[in-house]
Parts: C-alpha cells; sequence; structure tokens
C-alpha cells in the first residue's frame, strides 16, 4: 500500500526518507513540488497527485509535509488517515511535530514508522503499543541512556500487540488512579450582516486522561444523552451498550485519549453566546473610511465570555487602518491585510468596541469585495449545549479513583458576514 | 562535496548520492567531518565489544539512511551484528538491512541463518519478528525459505504470528508471482482463521495476491461479517472494501425492483387519502396486490453485511466511515442509503485533506442521491477560511443539491460568495449560478439578471466569467435578450480576457438579426484591431464576419475581406485555415458554387444550448472511497466494481456446518493440535484466559452463530426476518426507524413534504391534460401573455367547462369523482421565506425524492408557465373556492381583504363568502383539519352554524402564506360533508404596503441592489398612460403603498412582505412614448421576479 514517505519542510527540503518496499527516488516529489508551486497556497495543494508510475497522498500539519508515495489502488482517505496518525504519533512522542523535533529524534522516528507500517500496511498504530516498544524521550532517560548505555527500545516485548484490546497496554500502575473528562463544546456558526444565524452547529469532543492501575472498566453516562445527536467512538466503547442504553462503556487506553466526538446540530438548541455590531463605509472618491465594531454578549449563561479575539480580513486596497479600541489591543498586518483585535474579557456595563479610519490605496477605487470576520471566545465551565455527565462507575479493579469533569465552550468556525 | 558536510547537512536533499554523512547529532558531526575516512571509523565502532559503541555507529548509521545518505559500503559491517543481543542494535541492524539487502544480494544471505533460528524461537514475538525481517530482504535467492517459513508460520499458534505471516505474503508475491499458487493456499487456510488480528491482514494479502478468486471467501464470509466489528480500524477498511466487490457478485440488486416498489407505495399512499376522504379501505386492495408482484427478498446473507457495517458509521477513523458509505452507496437499497448522510458530513470537520476526498465522494453521491444531502444543505455553506480547493467542492455540492424548493437560500449563499476576495472561487461561483439557473428554470431570469450587474464588476476576471456564462444562458432564450447582447456588445471596448471577447463576439455572430445595428460597428472595431487579437478571439472574429456576411453584406462585405484578408497572413495555421476555408464558403466564385449556396444553413444553423453538467456525472462507476475515482481515472490494480448479477448465485455456498462452529468453542481458539508440545502449555494458558475474556470486552463478538443472534438488536433483526413485508411496504418505514433520534415534528414535516412532491407529480400531470393555449405556451412570454389574458376575461363569461378547469388549477377537486388530487401544492413553493429558525431542515422521505428526481425533467418545462397560471387571480376580485356543483349547492369564495389580519399581523386575512344554492340548509360549516406545508398557519373562522338555502354569509380567516405562494390547503366541512380546497395567493397579497419619504425609499434601494434587483422593460399601452390607471392598476396586483415621487414620470410604491417583513420597492419609469422600465428590489428574489411578471401583465393587457 504506501511504498515510501517523504517529510518535506517548507522551503523545500527532503528531510526524511523511509521506504516500506524498494527504494523511491527522491525525484518523485518533484512532481509534488510542481504542484505545490501551482497552487500557491499550501493549503491548496491537492492530497492526491497522479504521476506517471506513482500516486502521491500528502498531507499538510504544523508546517510540514508527509508525502506518500502510492503504486496501486488504495482508499485515499485510508492513506491520508495514516498519516495524520503518524503525525499525532510524533506530537504525542516529541511534544510537537516541527522538523527540529524530528531531526533531533530521527532514530526514534525511524523506529517508530518501521513499527507502524509492515509492507506499507499499517502494524502498530496504536500509541499505548508503541510506547511499550519505543520509549517516548525524556531528559532523565537520555541522561540515564548516556551513562548506562540502555536504550530507548523496550526490552519487554509488546504484549498489548497480542491482546485483543491493543489500546491498552498491560500492567499498568499508578500509587495516584485519576481519570479526568474534558468536555469541550465548539460553536461553528455562520451569522449574516443583519444578525440572524444562517448556520449553527455545536461540535463537541470528550477527552479523556485516564490513569488507573489494572484493567479497569469504565462506564459514563450523561444526564441528557439524547442531545448527541452524531457520534463517533474511540474504538474501546461498546457500540451495544450505548445503542440500547446510552451509556459509555469501556476499558480505556492508558493516558491521554478521545473518547468521543459529537455533534449537535439541531439549530434552534445552539445558543449563540456573543453578538457583533459592524460597519464599513468608504466615502466615494475618497481615500479613506469609516470602520466600526462594537461586541457584547448574548445568550452567555450567566457566564463570563473570555479570551475573545476578532479577526478581520480587509480589501486588498486597505494600506492602513487608524482605530481606537475602548478595551483590548489591536494589530494590522498591512501584508497579509488582517486585523486582528485582541479583546479579552466582556463586561457586560461597557460594551468592547473598536472605531476608526480605513486608508485605503490612493487613486484605488472602493473595494467591492466585503471584508469577512472571525471570532475566537472561551466559557469556562460551560457546555453550550447543556451536556451534563452523570456518572463515572468503575468496575474490575477494588481502589477508589479520583474522579473530575471540566466544561468549555469555545468558537469553532465562527463566522459573520459583512 | 564532502569538504562540506556541516553545511550539506542543511541543505537536506540537495546533497548527491554516496555522499558521506555523520548522524544527527550536530556535536558527533562536527568532530568526524573533516575525516573522509570516518566510514573506517564507525566500522571501528561496530566491531567492538562495547553495545553503547556499536549503538551510536547503529544510530548515526540510520541517521544517514533517514536523509537519503548512502550507506551501502558498510554492509558488511553492520551485518555482522545481526545476531548482537542488545535489542536496540538488532533492530537497528534490521532497518539496515532491509534497506540494503536487495543492493547487496550476497553479502544479505549471511544473515539469512540468524533469522531461520529466530523462526524457531519459543517466543512468539520473536518467531514474528523474524519473520518479518526475513520477508523483507528482497532476496529472490531465498524465495524458497520464505515460502517455507510463510507455510510455517500460517499453522503457527500464535495469533500475531499468522498476522505476520499473512504480511508476509504479499511481500514474497511482489518477489516471485510464480509462488501463486502456493500462496493461495496459504490465504484461504488463513481466511478460515477466527481471530480478529489476522482477519484485516489476510484480507490485504488476498486483496493484493488473488483478488479475482472470489470462491475463497463464500466460507468466510459470515465469520468475516461478524468479526469485522473488532478488527482494528486499517483491516476493517480492507475488508469492507472486498466484501464490498463480493456482495455485488453473489446478491442481487436490491434497487432492481424498486421502480415497482415505488410504484406501489404511491398507490398506498394514494389509496391512505382516498381512505380519509371517503371511508374506503383502498389500502388493503393496495397491500393485497402487492404479493402478487414477485417481491424482491433481500438475501439473508446481504442483510448480515449491511447491519453489522452500520456501527462502523460511528468509527473515529474517517476511512472507515468513508468505506462504510461507499459500501452503502453501493450495495444498500434506497431507503437505507440516506443513514450514511449524517457521517460524511460529520467528516467535513476534519482535516483539510479527508474533507477534500469526503467531498469530492459526497459531490458524486449527490448527483445520484440528491435527497440524501438536502437537509444537511447548510452544513456545506462556505467559510472564508476554507482553503480554495474545498470552497470548489462545496460549491459543486450546493449546486447539484440546488433544488425548486432551496435555490433561494442557495443563491443568496451564493451571492454572499461573489463578494468574496478569493477571485478564483469567486469565478467557480459564477459558474455555479449559471448551471444553477440551467437547472431551475424558475431563477433563470433571476440569475441572468445578476450576471448581467456582474458584467459592471471592476474585476476583470469575475466579467469575464460572467460573460462566458452569460453566453451560455442566452443561447437557451436568445429572443428575449437582445438588450443583454447590446450590453455586451458595448463590453468589448474594456474586458481584454480573451475567452470573454470570444463568447461576446460569438453571441454577436451568432443573434446578429436581434442586433442589426451594432454587430456590424462591433466587426469594425474588431477589424481594427485583430492583429493584435488573441488566437481564440481572431478565430471567432471570422466567425463573425462571415455570418454577417451571409446576413448583412451590404454594411460588411468590405470587413469581412478586409479581415479574411488579414487572416490569410496570420502567423497561426489555424487561422490561415479557417480563413481559406471560410472564404470559399461565403465568396460565392464560379467553381466552387454548391456549397456556398448552402452557407447559410452552415453557419447559421440552429444550434443546442450546451448543457453545463457536473463533472462528477457519472463518476460512480467507479468504486467510491476509492483513489480511481477521485482521479477519475483508472488507477493500477483498481478492481472493477461489478455489476449484480441477474440470477443470483447459489447462496448456500456460504453455509458453514454446524459441527464446525462448535468445534471452534469448544477449543476457543488455538490449541487443539498443539498441545502435546510442552513448551507451548504456558503460553496457551495464557491465550486460554485471554479468549475467556474475551466476551467480557466485547460484548459484539459474534464468533458463533448462537451468540450472534442473541447480540443482534432486535430491530435490525425483525428488519430481517420480515424482509418482505417491511421492505416492499414502504421505503420510508426503515429509512425512519434508523433516523429514530429525529424530532417528532421534524418527522411530520417530512411527512408533508413527501405529500407535497407526490402531489407536485400529481399536479403536473393535471396540468398536463389541460388543452390548448395554456399548454403549450410554457416556454415564452407572448405565450404567458396570451394565457394570461384568455382567462383575465372575466369569470362571467366562462363556460362550464373551463370553470371546471379552472377550478382545478386552483387546487380544488372539480367533482367528488376524480379525488385523489385533495390538495396540491404550487411549484413555487418558497419555503425559504420562512425565517431562518423555521427553516425546515428535515430529511425528506427517500421515496419522495427519488420520484421527484424522476419527475425532474418535467419540472424545467413546467416552471416557466407558472406565471402565467397565478396572473388569472390577481387582483383583488373575487375567486372561487368551491364550486356549487362539486359542493353539492355549497357555493364559496373568497377575497382578500387587504385589511390587516386582527389576530396576527403576518396573516393574510381572507374574506370567504358562503352561499347556499341548494334546497336543504347547510349546517356546521367550519374548518376541518389540513395538512400545511412547513410554516404555513391558518387561522380559523368562527363556525357558522346553519345557513338556510338561498342565503349567504361571509367570514373572515388569517392566513400566514410564509412569504410564499404556495397553496394554503384545507378542508372545509360541513355536518355530512367534507371539502378540500386551497387558496393560492398571487404574489401581491403577500404583502402591505408601508409608507416612506422618498428620500428613505431611495436610501432603502441602494441597499438592495445587485441581484436583489430585477429591471424589465415594458411598453405601456395607451390605455394606460394616465397616472390614475398606472397607480390602479399597480395596487391591484399588489398591495403596495405609494411613495412620494418628485418627477411626474416615476412611480414609486413601496411594501413589507407579511411574514418577514423584507422591504419590496417597485418603481415605474414610464418614458415618452409608451415605453417604460420597472424595477423592483426586494432581498425575496422570487418575489420579485414574480411581481414584476405580475404586474407587467397587469399594466400590459
Amino acid at each position: 500500500m504506501i511504498h515510501s514517505l517523504f517529510l518535506i519542510n517548507c522551503s523545500g527540503d527532503i528531510f526524511l526518507e523511509k521506504h516500506w518496499k524498494s527504494v523511491v527516488s527522491q525525484s518523485v516529489c518533484d512532481y509534488f513540488f510542481e504542484a505545490q508551486e501551482k497552487a500557491a497556497d499550501v493549503e491548496n495543494v491537492p492530497p492526491v497527485i497522479s504521476t506517471p508510475h506513482h500516486y502521491l497522498i500528502s498531507i499538510y500539519r504544523d508546517k510540514l509535509f508527509f508525502v506518500s508515495v502510492i503504486q496501486t489502488e488504495v482508499p485515499p482517505l485510508f492513506v491520508i488517515e495514516f498519516l495524520h496518525r503518524v503525525a499525532d504519533t510524533f506530537q504525542d512522542y516529541f511534544g510537537e511535530c516541527s522538523e527540529a523535533a524530528i531531526k533531533d529524534n530521527v532514530v526514534i522516528v525511524y523506529e517508530l514508522l518501521e513499527e507502524m507500517l509492515d509492507n506499507g500496511f499499517p502494524l502498530a498504530t496504536e500509541s499505548n503499543i508503541l510506547k511499550e516498544l519505543i520509549k517516548p524521550p525524556t531528559i532523565l532517560r537520555s541522561v540515564v541512556n548516556s551513562i548506562t548505555g540502555s536504550s530507548n527500545v523496550g526490552d519487554t516485548l509488546p504484549t498489548g500487540q497480542l491482546s485483543n484490546i491493543p489500546w491498552r497496554r498491560a500492567g499498568v500502575k499508578y500509587t495516584n488512579n485519576e481519570a479526568y473528562f474534558d468536555v469541550v463544546e465548539e460553536i461553528d456558526a455562520i451569522i449574516d450582516k443583519s444578525g440572524s444565524t444562517v448556520f449553527a452547529e455545536i461540535q463537541g469532543v470528550i477527552d479523556a486522561c485516564i490513569k488507573l492501575s489494572g484493567m479497569p472498566d469504565l462506564s459514563l453516562s450523561f444526564m441528557n444523552p439524547r442531545l448527541l445527536d452524531d457520534v463517533s467512538f474511540h474504538p474501546c466503547i461498546r457500540f451495544k451498550r450505548w445503542e440500547s442504553e446510552r451509556v459509555l462503556s469501556f476499558i480505556p487506553p492508558d493516558g491521554n485519549f478521545r473518547l468521543i466526538s459529537y455533534r449537535v446540530s439541531s439549530q434552534n438548541l445552539v445558543a449563540i453566546p456573543v453578538y457583533v455590531k459592524h460597519s464599513i463605509s468608504f466615502k466615494e472618491n475618497s481615500s479613506c473610511g469609516r470602520f466600526d465594531i462594537t461586541i457584547g454578549p448574548k445568550q452567555n449563561m450567566g457566564k463570563t465570555i473570555e479570551g475573545i479575539t476578532v479577526t478581520v480580513h480587509m480589501p486588498k486596497v486597505v494600506l492602513n487602518m487608524n482605530l481606537t479600541p475602548t478595551q483590548g489591543s489591536y494589530t494590522f498586518d498591512p501584508v497579509t491585510k488582517v486585523l486582528t483585535w485582541d479583546v479579552g474579557k466582556i463586561t457586560p456595563q461597557k460594551l468592547p468596541s473598536l472605531k476608526g479610519l480605513v486608508n485605503l490605496q490612493s487613486g484605488a477605487p472602493k473595494p467591492e469585495e466585503n471584508p469577512s470576520l472571525n471570532i475566537q471566545f472561551k466559557i469556562q465551565q460551560l457546555a453550550i449545549s447543556g451536556l451534563k455527565v452523570n456518572r463515572l462507575d468503575m468496575y474490575g479493579e477494588k481502589y477508589k479513583p479520583f474522579k473530575g469533569v471540566k466544561y468549555v465552550t469555545k468558537a469553532g468556525k465562527f463566522q459573520v458576514y459583512y | 562535496m564532502s569538504a562540506a558536510p556541516a553545511y550539506s547537512e542543511d541543505k537536506g536533499g540537495s546533497a548527491g548520492p554516496g555522499e558521506p554523512e555523520y548522524g544527527h547529532d550536530p556535536a558527533s558531526g562536527g568532530i568526524f567531518s573533516s575525516d573522509y575516512k570516518r566510514h573506517d571509523d564507525l566500522k571501528e565502532m561496530l566491531d567492538t565489544n562495547k553495545d553503547s559503541l556499536k549503538l551510536e555507529a547503529m544510530k548515526r548509521i540510520v541517521a544517514m539512511i533517514a536523509r537519503g545518505k548512502n550507506a551501502s559500503d558498510l554492509f558488511p559491517a553492520v551485518v555482522k551484528n545481526v545476531a548482537c543481543k542488545n535489542i536496540e542494535v538488532k533492530k537497528l541492524v534490521y532497518v539496515y538491512l532491509v534497506r540494503y539487502a536487495e543492493e547487496q544480494q550476497d553479502l544479505a544471505l549471511l544473515s539469512i541463518s540468524t533469522f531461520q533460528r529466530g523462526l524457531k524461537d519459543p517466543n512468539q514475538l520473536i518467531r514474528a519478528s523474524a519473520l518479518r525481517v526475513l520477508s523483507s530482504i528482497r532476496v529472490p535467492i531465498i524465495v524458497p525459505i520464505m515460502m517455507l517459513a510463510i507455510k510455517e508460520a500460517a499453522s503457527d499458534m500464535s495469533p500475531y504470528v499468522r498476522k505476520t505471516a499473512a504480511h508476509a505474503i504479499p511481500k514474497l508475491y511482489s518477489l516471485d508471482s510464480d509462488q501463486k499458487d502456493q500462496l493461495i493456499e496459504v490465504i484461504e487456510k488463513l481466511l478460515a482463521d477466527k481471530t480478529t488480528l489476522v482477519a484485516g491482514s489476510v484480507v490485504m494479502a488476498f486483496e493484493e495476491v488473488c483478488p479475482e478468486r472470489i470462491d475463497l471467501i463464500h466460507k468466510n464470509y459470515r465469520k468475516l461479517c461478524n468479526l469485522l466489528i473488532d478488527v482494528e480500524e486499517w483491516g476493517q477498511v480492507v475488508i469492507i472494501s472486498m466484501l464490498t466487490r463480493y456482495a455485488r457478485t453473489q446478491f442481487l440488486s436490491p434497487t432492481q425492483n424498486e421502480s415497482l416498489l415505488e410504484e406501489n407505495a404511491e398507490k398506498a399512499f394514494y389509496g391512505s387519502e382516498e381512505e380519509e376522504a371517503k371511508g374506503a379501505g383502498s389500502e388493503d386492495a393496495a397491500a393485497a396486490a402487492l404479493p402478487a408482484r414477485k417481491p424482491y427478498v433481500m438475501d439473508p446473507d446481504h442483510r448480515l453485511l449491511l447491519r453489522n457495517t452500520k456501527p462502523l458509521l460511528q468509527s473515529r477513523s474517517a476511512a472507515v466511515v468513508m468505506a462504510v458509505a461507499q459500501l452503502y452507496f453501493h450495495l444498500a437499497p434506497k431507503a437505507e442509503v440516506g443513514v450514511i448522510a449524517k457521517a460524511l458530513v460529520r467528516l467535513l470537520r476534519s482535516h483539510s485533506e479527508v474533507q477534500y476526498v469526503v467531498l469530492q465522494n459526497v459531490a458524486t453521491m449527490s448527483i445520484k442521491r440528491r435527497g440524501m444531502f438536502e437537509p444537511y444543505l447548510k452544513s456545506f455553506y462556505i467559510r472564508s477560511t476554507d482553503p480554495t480547493q474545498i470552497k470548489i467542492l462545496k460549491l459543486e455540492v450546493l449546486t447539484n443539491l440546488a433544488n425548486e424548493t432551496n435555490i433561494p437560500t442557495v443563491l443568496r449563499e451564493f451571492q454572499t460568495y461573489i463578494r468574496s476576495m478569493d477571485k478564483d472561487f469567486v469565478a467557480a461561483t459564477i459558474q455555479a449560478i449559471g448551471r444553477c439557473a440551467t437547472n431551475i428554470g424558475r431563477v433563470r431570469d433571476t440569475c441572468l439578471n445578476g450576471l448581467v450587474q456582474l458584467l459592471s464588476n471592476r474585476d476583470e476576471l469575475v466579467v469575464a466569467e460572467s460573460v462566458v456564462v452569460i453566453k451560455k444562458l442566452l443561447q437557451m432564450q436568445p429572443a428575449q435578450h437582445g438588450e443583454i447582447i447590446k450590453h455586451l456588445a458595448k463590453l468589448t471596448d474594456n474586458i481584454q480576457v480573451p475567452m470573454a471577447r470570444a463568447s461576446i463576439l460569438w453571441l454577436i455572430g451568432e443573434y446578429c438579426e436581434h442586433v442589426p445595428r451594432i454587430a456590424p460597428d462591433v466587426l469594425r472595431k474588431m477589424a481594427k484591431s485583430f492583429t493584435t487579437e488573441e488566437d481564440i478571439v481572431k478565430l471567432q472574429v471570422i466567425n463573425l464576419a462571415a455570418k454577417l456576411y451571409l446576413t448583412n453584406s451590404k454594411q460588411t462585405k468590405l470587413l469581412t475581406q478586409y479581415v479574411l484578408s488579414l487572416a490569410k497572413y496570420d502567423q497561426n495555421y489555424d487561422i490561415r485555415d479557417r480563413a481559406r476555408f471560410t472564404r470559399q464558403l461565403i465568396v460565392p466564385s464560379e467553381q466552387g458554387g454548391a456549397l456556398s449556396r448552402h452557407a447559410k444553413k452552415l453557419f447559421l444553423a440552429p444550434k443546442p444550448a450546451p448543457v453545463l453538467e457536473s463533472s462528477f456525472k457519472d463518476r460512480d462507476h467507479f468504486q467510491l472511497g476509492s483513489l480511481s475515482h477521485l482521479l477519475n481515472a483508472k488507477a493500477t490494480g483498481y478492481q472493477e466494481l461489478p455489476d449484480w448479477p441477474e440470477e443470483a448465485p447459489d447462496p448456500s455456498v456460504r453455509n458453514v456446518e454446524e459441527e464446525d462452529l462448535s468445534l471452534i468453542e469448544t477449543h476457543v481458539g488455538l490449541l487443539g493440535e498443539y498441545t502435546e508440545v510442552p513448551e507451548w502449555t504456558k503460553c496457551s494458558n495464557r491465550e486460554k484466559r485471554k479468549e475467556k475474556e474475551k466476551p467480557f470486552y466485547s460484548d459484539s463478538e459474534g464468533e458463533s452463530g448462537p451468540t450472534e443472534s442473541a447480540d443482534s438488536d432486535p430491530e435490525s433483526e425483525s428488519e430481517s426476518d420480515s424482509k418482505s413485508s417491511s421492505e416492499s411496504g414502504s421505503g420510508e418505514s426503515s429509512s425512519e426507524s434508523d433516523n429514530e433520534d429525529q424530532d417528532e415534528d421534524e418527522e411530520k414535516v417530512r411527512g408533508s413534504e413527501s405529500e407535497q412532491s407526490e402531489e407536485d407529480g400529481e399536479k403536473r400531470k393535471t396540468k398536463k391534460k389541460v388543452p390548448e393555449g395554456k399548454g403549450e405556451a410554457s416556454s415564452s412570454d407572448e405565450g404567458s401573455d396570451s394565457s394570461s389574458s384568455s382567462s383575465e376575461s372575466e369569470m362571467t363569461s366562462e363556460s362550464e367547462e373551463e370553470q371546471l378547469e379552472r377550478a382545478s388549477w386552483r387546487k380544488t377537486p372539480p367533482s367528488s369523482k376524480s379525488a385523489p388530487a385533495p390538495k396540491e401544492i404550487s411549484l413555487l413553493d418558497l419555503e425559504d421565506f420562512n425565517p431562518p429558525s423555521v427553516q425546515p431542515v428535515s430529511p425528506p422521505a427517500i421515496v419522495s425524492t427519488s420520484l421527484a428526481a424522476d419527475l425532474e425533467g418535467l419540472t424545467l418545462t413546467d416552471s416557466t408557465l407558472v406565471p402565467s397560471l397565478l396572473s388569472p387571480v390577481s387582483g383583488v376580485g373575487r375567486q372561487e373556492l368551491l364550486h356549487r356543483v362539486a359542493g353539492e349547492g355549497l357555493a364559496v369564495d373568497y377575497t382578500f381583504s387587504r385589511q390587516p389580519f386582527s389576530g396576527d399581523p403576518h396573516m393574510v386575512s381572507v374574506h370567504i363568502h358562503f352561499s347556499n344554492s341548494s334546497d336543504t340548509p347547510i349546517k356546521g360549516l367550519h374548518l376541518g383539519t389540513s395538512k400545511l406545508p412547513a410554516g404555513i398557519s391558518i387561522q380559523e373562522f368562527p363556525e357558522i352554524e346553519s345557513l338556510a338555502p338561498g342565503e349567504s354569509a361571509t367570514a373572515v380567516m388569517g392566513i400566514n402564506f410564509c412569504d410564499s405562494t404556495q397553496a394554503a390547503n384545507f378542508q372545509l366541512c360541513t355536518q355530512t360533508r367534507q371539502f378540500y380546497v386551497s387558496i393560492q395567493p398571487p404574489v401581491g397579497e403577500l404583502m402591505a404596503p408601508v409608507f416612506m419619504s422618498e428620500n428613505e425609499f431611495k436610501k432603502e434601494q441602494g441597499k438592495l441592489m445587485g441581484m436583489n434587483e430585477i429591471t424589465e422593460k415594458l411598453m405601456l399601452p395607451d390605455t394606460c398612460r394616465s397616472d390614475h390607471i398606472v397607480v390602479q392598476k399597480v395596487t391591484t396586483t399588489a398591495n403596495l403603498g405609494r411613495v412620494p415621487c418628485g418627477t411626474s414620470d416615476e412611480y414609486r410604491f413601496a411594501g413589507r412582505t407579511l411574514t418577514s417583513g423584507s422591504l419590496v420597492l417597485l418603481t415605474l419609469d414610464a418614458r415618452p412614448a409608451g415605453a417604460a422600465q420597472l424595477t423592483v428590489n426586494s432581498e425575496k428574489m422570487v418575489i420579485g421576479t414574480m411581481l414584476v411578471k405580475d404586474v407587467i401583465q397587469a399594466l400590459t393587457q
């Protein structure tokens, strides 16, 4: 399936290559560079490129291209999904998936890639198994290794791979047994110029951090499971239990993982926590215009909205902006024409606003395109859909774990039309 | 090269092969970099006894390999360490070995014996890893050893080793394809394996080695289906894709009888309506008719596959979701395919590469099964932050999903997109508008107007794209658009994009009779600039010259000759060729007279309008989700998706003997034949324990027959049991049970929608029956004029027959006998005009949409007819609701009173006049239950207790039409009878006047430009040139208020739509000699378009 993998940085250097079958020359990447040049923007490089003898399937993650070489028919998503899994693994191992981190740990990277694919077909992709096979680098370990000459490769053999719960390693032991769940919801919305909602839905995930000894069997139940419109599960979840009882029942992997992601799409359930009033006007035959934007809380369930950032992509003819914020600070990048206003918290007494002048290139006609406006915000201790975890029960082990649930709501792709 | 290794380290790939390279560690790299003989150094390190030095050396070597540097000269030194005790060194040696063995085959053989020893190791993991490396060494000499090792490993007791054996099969096959037969034997053996660990890998091997040996799957089919949910994600993808192909060869198409089924469903549907109307149980009859036709019975194994893959739609892996989606798309009955839409839409939140692939597949699916994605229309809305390639794919999907109902919403979105900063995307949007316009006749004029507005855009690319699209649209109805062609002709002075220039020239040439005065002038200008034009433009100039020469030779003869002689000496041979060819054709000469006589026919033949089609049409002959589908070309190794067989092959081949299963159960894995080997026992105990654990952590595990049936949920079980009834009964039932999460009321909406489209169909049939003028006049404006004038000729003079016909137009049953169309809904159901919150996003029933799709062909021709339909009811006169014949003596009329309805300001108040012409009193007149389309609501009138013979009474009711001209259907009940009636409002009644000053008017108008503005030219007849009459005619047609106006020849009117309160501004600019221009500005584009038509009709007759 996957023949070779090339890692390429933004400036077009191939800094790592790995082949699972016969060696494919680096020159195959020229087709990729060609496509990249044509696309102009890194985001627009087509993920699948057909070349005379091979197919290139690539992903773009963290300013790196992962380019895989394929020779025969394979579902493209299979490869894309795998490449993302590789990037996730690097992230997991090195804390970041960057060129520097990969170069610093090139041997571990190679060992990982060797284990993840066999003859181009995925072999071990679960982080729990991989960590048994190859220990993630830590400062302490590298010091110890350099003194004792011991290695990063686990000398115990990966029993996880043999079991039917490949996601959990055996013999986990903790002195403090803890299980934490983060319910994170993101609001995706499109708001039209009059302030009414064109489209809104909530995308939620439950991320878990489980540090429990032995083989705990957990079940997590919700106060209002019917809210969840469309759910996707970590493979550890027993589907039938969910179907029949709406309870998440699972033997968790060890460590951090995403338990479920879900969607609440019924539009009337989506409360929009902020509103934006904005106007932009250009005088005819003059090279300046007025810009005005105000932001305020709407349905915020009595919580404070914080971390608000407003990003506006201004038309190309805008030369500069001269604005005064009543709160926070703003920057305008005259190259990318992006206005960023870091608002911070909203206090209902005084609504933050940003007003001022827009300077256009002299002589340029009044722009016809509209700016687009994206908003980021965060609300702590609130799941905007109203989802509530009811209880967490543990079976199979004797000890009493410490349990915790945290809620947070964020803006996802939150866009306001001009 | 070696002088600057530190430099080359930064340069990465630019360094040539053979360049020596030290490790990634900058410090050590620095130490050794100056020494060219550092390979000796590494060799030295490898030769020591210290593991730490060996490790260090190996790490540097691996780093070199990773950078793509050649380290092959170290081969002998490295291979020596293959038996090293240190596990990390060993692993790195393996990495090296696998990389270079192919190049140094002889030396590689040195290592083989180590692996052979490893194959016999008591530890299963060492056995597996030895096999893995051995099979990865691509050295042909060891093929026999590999074959032996694989065979042995395939019957190893450890499933992990067997999995490794499965992985090794394709490796060996690629090395030596002669081994195929032996390998197939191994595959057959491994396919019979009962563990989830092996399943994915062996199917992978099967796909690579012998995908054509479908017979190997039979015995394992059920097992694979049952294991599927517990196989790891990668294996799931491969198995699902293989099973899709398998099912296509073994089962009958679930859709082959769909047409029959649909018919039946339809029948049952009408049956139930009739039942309501007459109390007759015709449903039973319809049901009884079913068994008479040979019903399609789904093979239980087919059902098993569908049932067992469905939960995987909720996998976290996009690849698995896509695999299941394609399986359902290719294998499931129409009614069940809908379940995949939700999961696919979920993937749109994922990484942009995933979105890219998913959208490509959705685009293909949405052409075939539009109804499936319609409820998720808004999920495909485009954000400014999307990458352009995603935007364009989403646009494709939106265009595919656009239909009569949602087109206003879609167009409004498009309008936002046009103002985007991403010019490629704007161009794509313009094309999308063009496609919507060709597909949906109703909005063609609106789109055309919008595109013409874009011609004044400042961006040249936008203008050029608009020109190209306008050209295509004009080709469909050139007669009415002389104005636009003139406008385009003016553009030739400014626009530089060659494609656009060529399009304009072609248009002028093709329709030169519509612009007789401008065309020669354009040719004159083009002749002047001929030499500087692009080739494509030059060709069109020649074309234009030829056409003008044929139609208007007096004015253009010289110009044509000039152009042709310029072209004769052009550098491009195509152009020279064309010029020569054209000259021979059009200029009559002595010899070649025969052709030139027919020149006019050749050049000015009517040309069919181009069909704007999706590029994703017919892509579904590739298996969805495959690479070939994505590239729209057959990729190497692509397995064709076979067609369904005509006759189902024998299903018994999949039967597995019961005994066999029980045997497996008692052994619970693995060990029956191995127990005699003592050293395994420890291991086997562990295995056994694990097997016992199994039910604990995976309760869906279906290894054996009995547990399977216990596990399967009752719903799907019953589905498969009572297949014949549920499958044929109605497609809806199963699709609804799939969406059980949906709210009750949503389902209701869905129900009503399905009725709508059924009735749409019915209505079309009715329409077709209409004789003379009205039916045929659909295509042209003149036609609709004539039809309206004939119908406008007052009700009183209408013959009985005509009245009946009109009654049927107005959705009243003409008589109780032809009851099956008790209520109908206009084609122009403007559902979009609901406020966003009540927007019906409910999934329409599958049956109805497929029906709608079938009827799509009709839609195009029918929709142009709609305006003429509306015209007879315009004005405030009385309209008939129920004819006295149909009402058995009860005659009902209604008028739009135009007074605000007291109960609810959003309602149109309707006065209903009852008169009793029978000789018995009519008692208990009231409104019955009504089945209203989404958004429409009715406020009833108080019950009229009794109406004596000869008496009449009047009642007031309110209807909220939700800013659409959909008919409100309701029942009118007396004590004894029920009548189905419907009121369809003319568009003018959907608004209420507002009063504003001239300045306000101008300001508001300024905000509603672009697509929101619709302008038409008209000629005012002599009879209607006085102020008074004009104002009266306009206000009669539409409930608008007059706005004071400074100039005498301009009339302004303003109103707001009742439900949403959107402004409707109407301006009539009368010029001398009867010419006039009518402009309507409204956010509601469709209301605007219809209003323009109505008002023009009222004014011009």
